[in-house]
């Protein structure tokens, strides 16, 4: 059930046009190749995946050493507050560059998913998940099973995305084009947003 | 409000912009020369189905007068679709209109009725002091993450530097001046973009005191105006290079780079030589690792009786030219070319940028010939085909005839009037015998730049070939 929550948000984000897919097809296009575009995809996904496994690493950090029932009701507080912030605020993600280089197609998609607040949407899943080896009350020792399982989360989650992202953008710029854009891009922001508070509300009602 | 679905005016690419509707109406700033009375925003009617096609269906006065109206542009565009920060569910539905004289930027809202834009927010010209350091606000382009608006002049008492003051997109607040590093960059013009390739291109005219009360013949011919381009790295806003075009060459103008993101070139007009009045187009393009202009349309001043002419030109016995505006259609493949001191609209080819071939030239107004209008083939007419907006299927051309103001009175001392002329671009162009609002239907008002529902040839940019 995590795993299949876990796969499910990761390919609702790699849908996302915002998330990385629509950049890596400008990439390809611009300079007229398919390998441009799919050496663009791994920066994209691994700007993903740093993004989710820092918050991924804190609940599991966190939930090492106080109460997790607070963490998840703390946690799924900001949760509700930053869709809400998304869902209202118009303001847009800015970043003037085209031309970026790998490594700074990463960056571009590790600020893309925090501002996003991609990781965020896996709280209630991680905060739920169960405890790798049921050891939580060993202490320390028990960190680092833990935060293996909280960046295993953000593995899978990030695999998802990679593929859809990956398959969402070679259809568009192998057969469908551009013009399905105008009908087909839906405002994902509110329907993320929705999903943000959905996902606070979530947390807080099984802590 | 958000939409749904991505604004249907915008497109991925310009080969997709081509395939737009044709547009309904035109907006039209409307300027007053005595600063007595409001410039306004005339809406035309541009739906050949329509009863009232070719005529002046809305007005909106402003609320200030003496603003000047020059320039404007719309608050989003295509540039929305692009991939860095797409946000394409907000809506092209302001107009972002800015008082060359007044330094006020006005925001009008053409959703409800298009018909009939609505004033929703000025900024005072302290607005764009205070928080930009410029004034005299010129040129608007939508950007992926802002409006960009460029400058002539500075803050205050300075003549500059002109440069770009960004505006926040949902605001419109002043977010502050554009450059990080300006370089050797004082006059300012026009701007646009190589928005894929983070390249911004600027052009230069003159300072306030330049330009206000008139052409300061001293000053052209001691070459002071502006005669450079420059170049700047958009992503981190620095000057990167100045190419100079040479000093006569006076006043590099409207800068249209091509469309298709791929491509890294573009046209910008000069006003004029002073070695012989002639005007010229120029290609920039990138060449090894730096950026270099050639020129590629040169077009001859007409020798005239200087009894025909106005003071200032009868030491010459010749009508310049003057190319003071240019537009390249969305596939980049037509150029068109104003000669408002001769009353010419010409086009070429320019498929092969560095090698444009005249194709089709439409006679309006001009200093000496005057030429009339086919539908009132009496009316001699004043100015010329000044400002040039092609649709997004590049089909339709339009013209209007007012320069600015202290400009038209020196060239035209008689009175410029006002009208506006549409050309249908085929094998040939011919002038639409339907399509002309002039004289009274301005009411008393020159015009200057059109801008068309939903979008045209200088309105947006493409992230995706």
């Amino acid at each position: 059930m995590t795993l299949l929550a876990l796969a499910a948000l990761g390919v609702f984000h790699g849908l996302n046009p915002a998330m990385g897919w629509l950049f890596a097809v400008a990439r390809g296009l611009q300079e007229r190749s398919r390998r441009a575009l799919l050496l663009s995809l791994p920066p994209i996904a691994a700007g993903h995946l740093a993004s989710v496994a820092v918050v991924a690493a804190l609940v599991v950090a966190s939930r090492s050493v106080v109460a997790t029932r607070w963490v998840a009701i703390g946690g799924g507080v900001v949760l509700v507050g930053f869709g809400l912030w998304r869902a209202l605020s118009r303001r847009h993600f800015r970043w003037a560059g085209m031309r970026l280089s790998l490594p700074e197609l990463a960056g571009w998609s590790f600020l893309m998913s925090s501002a996003h607040g991609a990781g965020l949407m896996l709280l209630p899943v991680l905060a739920t998940a169960p405890v790798g080896g049921g050891h939580a009350e060993h202490g320390v020792a028990a960190v680092g099973g833990d935060a293996l399982t909280g960046l295993a989360a953000a593995g899978i989650h990030t695999v998802a995305m990679f593929g859809a992202a990956g398959v969402v953008a070679v259809v568009v710029y192998e057969v469908a084009g551009l013009r399905v854009l105008r009908t087909a891009w839906f405002n994902l922001d509110r329907l993320w947003a929705g999903v943000l508070i959905a996902a606070g509300l979530l947390t807080i009602a099984v802590a | 409000m958000a939409l749904w679905r991505p604004d249907p005016s915008f497109y991925a690419s310009p080969r997709d912009a081509a395939t737009a509707p044709p547009e309904r109406l035109a907006y039209v700033a409307a300027f007053d020369r005595s600063a007595t009375r409001p410039d306004a925003i005339a809406v035309v009617d541009t739906d050949p189905a329509s009863a009232d096609f070719g005529r002046v269906v809305g007005w909106t006065d402003l609320p200030y007068t003496g603003d000047e109206l020059h320039h404007f542009g719309w608050n989003a565009c295509s540039s929305a679709l692009c991939p860095t920060a797409p946000h394409p569910h907000v809506e092209r539905r302001y107009l972002i209109v800015p008082g060359l004289r007044s330094s006020r930027v006005y925001v009008l809202d053409t959703k409800d009725d298009p018909r009939s834009p609505v004033v929703t927010k000025v900024l005072p010209a302290s607005e764009l002091a205070e928080r930009a350091g410029y004034s005299r606000p010129h040129t608007v382009h939508c950007g992926p993450d802002g409006i960009y608006l460029s400058a002539l002049g500075g803050a205050g008492p300075d003549e500059g530097p002109g440069g770009i003051a960004v505006l926040d997109h949902t605001t419109f607040d002043v977010r502050g001046a554009w450059e990080a590093d300006r370089g050797p960059q004082f006059l300012a013009y026009d701007f646009w973009w190589h928005l894929t390739q983070d390249v911004l291109v600027t052009s230069e005219w003159g300072t306030p005191s330049m330009i206000e009360d008139g052409i300061v013949p001293e000053l052209l011919l001691g070459r002071k105006y502006g005669h450079a381009l420059h170049f700047w790295d958009l992503r981190r806003r620095r000057h990167v290079q100045r190419v100079d075009l040479g000093d006569r060459y006076q006043m590099p103008l409207e800068l249209r780079p091509a469309h298709d993101p791929t491509r890294r070139y573009g046209f910008v007009g000069v006003v004029i030589s002073v070695e012989d009045l002639s005007a010229s187009v120029w290609v920039w393009h990138h060449s090894g690792n730096e950026w270099a202009v050639t020129k590629v349309i040169d077009i001859p001043a007409e020798p005239a009786d200087p009894a025909l002419l106005p003071p200032a030109l009868q030491p010459f016995g010749a009508v310049p030219p003057l190319v003071t505006d240019i537009d390249l259609s969305v596939d980049d493949r037509w150029l068109y070319v104003s000669c408002w001191g001769t009353g010419e609209l010409k086009r070429y080819d320019v498929s092969d940028p560095f090698h444009p071939v005249e194709a089709g030239s439409v006679h309006l107004g001009g200093i000496v010939r005057r030429a009339a209008h086919p539908s009132f083939p009496d009316e001699r007419l004043a100015g010329g085909p000044q400002m040039v907006e092609v649709s997004r299927d590049g089909r339709r051309v339009y013209v209007t005839n007012s320069l600015y103001g202290a400009w038209d009175d020196q060239f035209y001392p008689a009175g410029v009037g006002a009208w506006q002329a549409l050309v249908h671009a085929g094998d040939s162009l011919v002038l639409d015998e339907r399509f002309f609002p002039h004289g009274d239907d301005f009411r008393g008002l020159r015009v200057h730049q059109t801008r068309l529902q939903g979008g045209d040839a200088s309105s947006d940019s493409y992230c995706f070939p």
